[in-house]
């Protein structure tokens, strides 16, 4: 059994076994098996090997018939799973207490979505990985329906009908490409070259399966929902992992299969994007609900990310995946502070809350750190990946640089609304006052979280270098249909244009800036 | 003529069984229940060998009215094993006792669909499906005291009559403009010229036979036959007179209407697709579990006519796969729905009542929830692949709307699985708690099927493909 399938099988058979024992058993078992899949997944790491092979760690057992259970991970999927399982047991400790009912159910179904989100990163059959791609609705249903908030039943019903009837149109195009291609193997399917009008379909049936799942405007409206009614841990895990599938489509299937299409429709992309950016951070400022205020900044981020992917160049698409990782720790920690005062406060809105800085000095400490880290802050995980996807965007488009490049001012202006309102002002509500500070399970959870968006900001190269030749390979995959940008940049050795651009993004961010 | 009754094994042993079934009722009374049940099973069960030892053999007989092949013969199966658990279920269902007509009905019913399975004439066709279907209008009225039985007897009665004439219309004229009703004939002559009345000896065969599937618009008696029946007798009629219907449909529209591909299909596609929404709509808002089934089974046969609708050996394939799993997941909700009693031990059929099911239940709300699901056709649960298997087969006909529109129309469906599925899990517990377990039979039963169905079933794709292919391989 290889080391992959061994990731898989862990969450799994815990979460059968936390079906039948006790709740106290089921936190204990749950909280195990997450942290052997953290280690596994260092051990993946260390034994990546970093401009070695394309796909490693490959498994290939033909138990299907018709399909094989082939897995493998290039470096965009190892992030990916390191994420996860970096993740997941600070969810089943987020979860510890403020669980009770049915928790063998809960932990089992947590773990089953571990199993799922390994399993989309890592299959290497189309038919396996759709299999894992439609899968995780069914334990987020659960998640959100059973122990979700007051209006969880239309939250888990949106949830799961809306990306169910997105992902539905993917299976018929990957019907399609099978039969064309006559293989299910992704990595065969990658240097498969489809006819130019065929893969326009193609890319309209991906596109809207992955835009749901992105999300994308105008498609986003099941996100807010679905995180407001979702326990924390739900939340966290949704906008840690779940949202990154979109991202990971785009980029492992849309992009490299049809390179045509992708360029054909991608101001479809673009203008979409430009949308999400400036609609979504207008709406997130004027929430008075803070989890729907971290959902909506979770759109925003999610669409600099597809802009970024769509520049077809290294810089946009390197700063795309950086944060997409940046965005799955921040986001988590962001939807734990929410958590952790929810806990106490049991309301999310608001006004119930403020001067938090005076009786909670350390959560304030770290909401402040997770604050900078979404806004983009340099020295934080969020600076990087924005500064790196701007400066590709703007080398393919300086419009659309443009107009990206106020989400980043807009998201300081919601974010650092949402930290003044709660943290700062005067300590005046009596229960608010009572509200003791941050548990030591809590720091266990915030320290990790804010050690990983600290090295991310400081030194990215430790994430960028193992997805770099890939990141390479599908910009040389796009090369030949890419149009021509309009920031003009002279050619030249790699080096010097990596420089340039960098120079060249420098511009583009005084452009935001100015307007 | 000795010869061929060596061929028709099966038919012979549910023949004599039945009847030495029926004298057995008939002298032992009705208290024997445990002496004429085992009789009916040991018949089935010597069938379903007689039907394995006979694989291999390709032959038709009686002047080539009956084809033996993996075709009918991987039908059989499917029919036998659907009414092996109808019968081995139902003495705890009346528990006022069973009596002997029940397992003999059924025996003879399931002699039904196997020639219906194996009809390769229009005469044995009918004759097949009217032994069914008199078998069924009993079993369908069977509790005679219960207003509801008897209301889904009569209304299954007219209706079917009804169907059946407008078959035998169709039939007669196929007869009369083809001269012949061997279905090899009549595919030579829809070859050539295809008059106005050849076209409505299609239109009404078809028609005739969509009765029998339930497909709409011929649908209507479903929901009430379904929820009116007593509920063995409901697994009994959404598992096996849906699979000998489906083969037979498959049968005359592969073997005699294949030439006439122009006149079929669209006939095909608009059932499907109605019967795919129709089903997915109805359903929506139904209280009583057993109508929410039946607009299941309507749904999920529309998904079976995208295979046949194809009109390839894939597509043939594809519907041979949809049915044994479509079989295996409607007997396993259907037993769950026959475990759930009140606590005067009454059966429980409104959905409400099934709120908070996962709290005190766990395991049947888990398996009622991997049936639904399953039927739903959600991955990882195994009803994902014979879908799968139909839209392929879909689009390799080049028919991309078709699986566009159908798997679009699946979405509707979804929704009021989940929410039965909310229903038991996420609703509070309700005053009206269901009690009352099952023996261990009808345990293993679900818990076997629910395994089956959740991802294990994957692990059989290779055999699975490799049976229905070789039995769809009969047909081209």
């Amino acid at each position: 059994m290889g080391l992959l399938s061994l990731m898989l099988a862990v969450p799994m058979v815990a979460a059968i076994a936390c079906l039948f024992v006790t709740d106290r058993n089921a936190r204990l078992i749950a909280f195990a098996a997450t942290l052997i899949d953290f280690a596994l997944g260092i051990v993946l790491w260390t034994r990546f090997d970093i401009g070695g092979a394309q796909w490693q760690f490959t498994e290939r057992a033909d138990l299907f018939g018709r399909f094989q259970w082939a897995l493998g991970i290039d470096g965009m999927a190892l992030m990916l799973i390191m994420l996860t399982v970096f993740l997941m047991p600070l969810c089943i400790l987020a979860s510890w207490d403020a669980i009770t009912r049915r928790v063998g159910l809960y932990m089992a179904m947590f773990l089953v979505m571990e199993t799922i989100m390994i399993g989309v990163f890592c299959a290497q059959d189309l038919i396996l990985f759709y299999i894992f791609f439609e899968a995780g609705l069914i334990p987020m249903y659960f998640i959100i329906g059973i122990w979700g908030g007051a209006n969880r039943i239309y939250a888990a019903f949106k949830f799961f009908l809306y990306t169910l009837l997105g992902s539905v149109l993917m299976l018929i195009a990957m019907i399609a490409m099978i039969r064309e291609a006559g293989t299910t193997d992704i990595p065969t399917l990658l240097a498969y070259n489809f006819p130019p009008e065929m893969q326009t379909w193609l890319w309209l049936a991906f596109f809207a399966s992955l835009a749901v799942k992105m999300p994308m405007w105008p498609v986003h409206t099941w996100l807010p929902d679905a995180h407001v009614q979702a326990p924390t841990a739900g939340s966290m895990i949704l906008a840690g992992v779940l949202l990154k599938m979109g991202a990971y489509g785009f980029l492992r299937f849309m992009m490299p299969m049809f390179p045509d299409a992708s360029a054909q429709l991608m101001w479809i992309v673009f203008v979409l994007s430009m949308i999400a950016v400036v609609y979504t951070s207008l709406v997130a400022l004027v929430q008075n609900d803070m989890k729907k205020l971290i959902a909506y900044s979770s759109v925003a981020h999610m669409a600099i990310v597809t802009a970024g992917l769509f520049a077809f160049n290294q810089q946009g698409i390197e700063g795309a995946l950086i944060i997409m990782l940046s965005h799955g720790v921040v986001s988590a920690a962001l939807f734990f502070c929410v958590g952790v005062i929810y806990d106490r406060l049991h309301t999310r809105e608001i006004g119930r809350y403020g001067g938090l800085a005076v009786n909670m000095p350390a959560y304030a400490l770290f909401f402040m750190l997770f604050t900078m880290a979404s806004v983009g802050l340099p020295g934080t995980s969020g600076f990087v990946g924005e500064f790196l996807s701007l400066a590709g965007i703007y080398e393919a488009s300086s419009w659309v640089a443009l107009v990206c490049g106020t989400g980043v001012i807009l998201g300081a202006a919601y974010m650092l609304y949402l930290y003044r309102r709660v943290v700062f002002g005067e300590l005046t509500k009596d229960d608010v006052k009572a509200m003791p500070d941050i548990t030591a399970r809590e720091w266990a959870i915030f320290v990790p979280l804010a050690a990983v968006a600290l090295w991310m900001g400081v030194y990215p190269e430790s994430f960028l270098a193992p997805m770099r030749g890939d990141v390479t390979t599908v910009v040389a995959r796009l090369a030949p249909a890419k149009p021509a940008g309009d920031a003009h940049l002279a050619a030249g050795k790699s080096k010097a244009a990596e420089a340039h651009g960098e120079v060249a993004h420098g511009e583009a961010h005084q452009a935001g800036g100015v307007q | 003529m000795s010869a061929d009754l060596a061929l028709i094994w099966p038919e012979l042993i549910l023949t004599i069984g039945g009847l030495i079934t029926l004298m057995l009722g008939t002298f032992a009374g009705d208290r024997q229940v445990g002496l004429y049940q085992l009789a009916s099973l040991v018949t089935l069960a010597a069938a379903a060998v007689a039907v394995i030892a006979l694989f291999g053999t390709e032959a038709t007989v009686f002047s080539g009215t009956l084809a033996v092949d993996a075709f009918g013969g991987f039908a059989k199966l499917l029919i036998y094993a659907a009414s092996f658990v109808c019968i081995a279920i139902a003495p705890r269902f009346f528990r006022d006792g069973m009596r002997a007509e029940y397992p003999v009905l059924i025996l003879f019913a399931a002699l039904g669909m196997g020639i219906m399975a194996s009809a390769r004439d229009l005469m044995t066709l009918y004759v097949g499906l009217e032994l069914n279907s008199l078998a069924a209008y009993v079993l369908a009225s069977f509790m005679r005291t219960d207003d509801r039985s008897s209301e889904a007897g009569l209304k299954y009665f007219v209706l079917g009559s009804l169907a059946s004439g407008m078959l035998l219309y169709g039939i007669s004229l196929l007869y009369g403009f083809t001269g012949t009703t061997d279905f090899a004939g009549i595919a030579k002559a829809l070859g050539g010229e295809m008059g106005t009345g050849l076209l409505f000896g299609i239109v009404f065969v078809i028609a005739g036979l969509a009765f029998k599937i339930s497909a709409v618009p011929f649908h209507m008696w479903t929901p009430d036959v379904y929820e009116g029946a007593p509920t063995p007798v409901t697994t009994f009629f959404a598992s096996a007179p849906k699979v000998a219907a489906m083969v037979l449909l498959t049968r005359v529209i592969v073997g005699a209407m294949a030439p006439a591909i122009g006149a079929w299909q669209q006939i095909v596609i608009f059932l499907a697709l109605a019967s795919i929404i129709l089903g997915a709509v109805g359903a929506i808002g139904q209280k009583n579990i057993k109508r929410l089934l039946a607009y299941s089974s309507i749904n999920n046969v529309g998904f079976i006519l995208i295979g046949l609708a194809a009109g390839t050996q894939q597509g043939v394939e594809a519907v041979l796969s949809y049915l044994l799993v479509y079989v295996v997941t409607t007997i396993g909700s259907f037993l769950v729905v026959l475990q759930l009693r009140d606590r005067e031990g009454q059966q429980v059929e409104s959905i409400p009542a099934l709120a908070g099911l996962s709290q005190y239940r766990p395991g049947l709300a888990a398996a009622m929830a991997v049936f639904l699901l399953s039927l739903a056709g959600i991955p990882p649960l195994f009803g994902f692949w014979p879908k799968y298997l139909v839209f392929e087969a879909a689009v390799n006909a080049n028919l991309v709307p078709l699986a566009v529109a159908g798997i679009v129309a699946s979405v509707i469906g979804a929704f009021y699985y989940i929410a039965v599925i909310k229903t038991m899990y996420f609703d509070e517990r309700s005053e009206a708690e269901v009690s009352g377990g099952g023996n261990i039979l009808e345990g293993t039963i679900v818990a076997v099927s629910a395994l089956w169905l959740s991802v294990i079933g994957y692990l059989f794709i290779g055999p699975l493909a490799t049976a229905s292919a070789h039995a769809a391989s009969v047909l081209f």
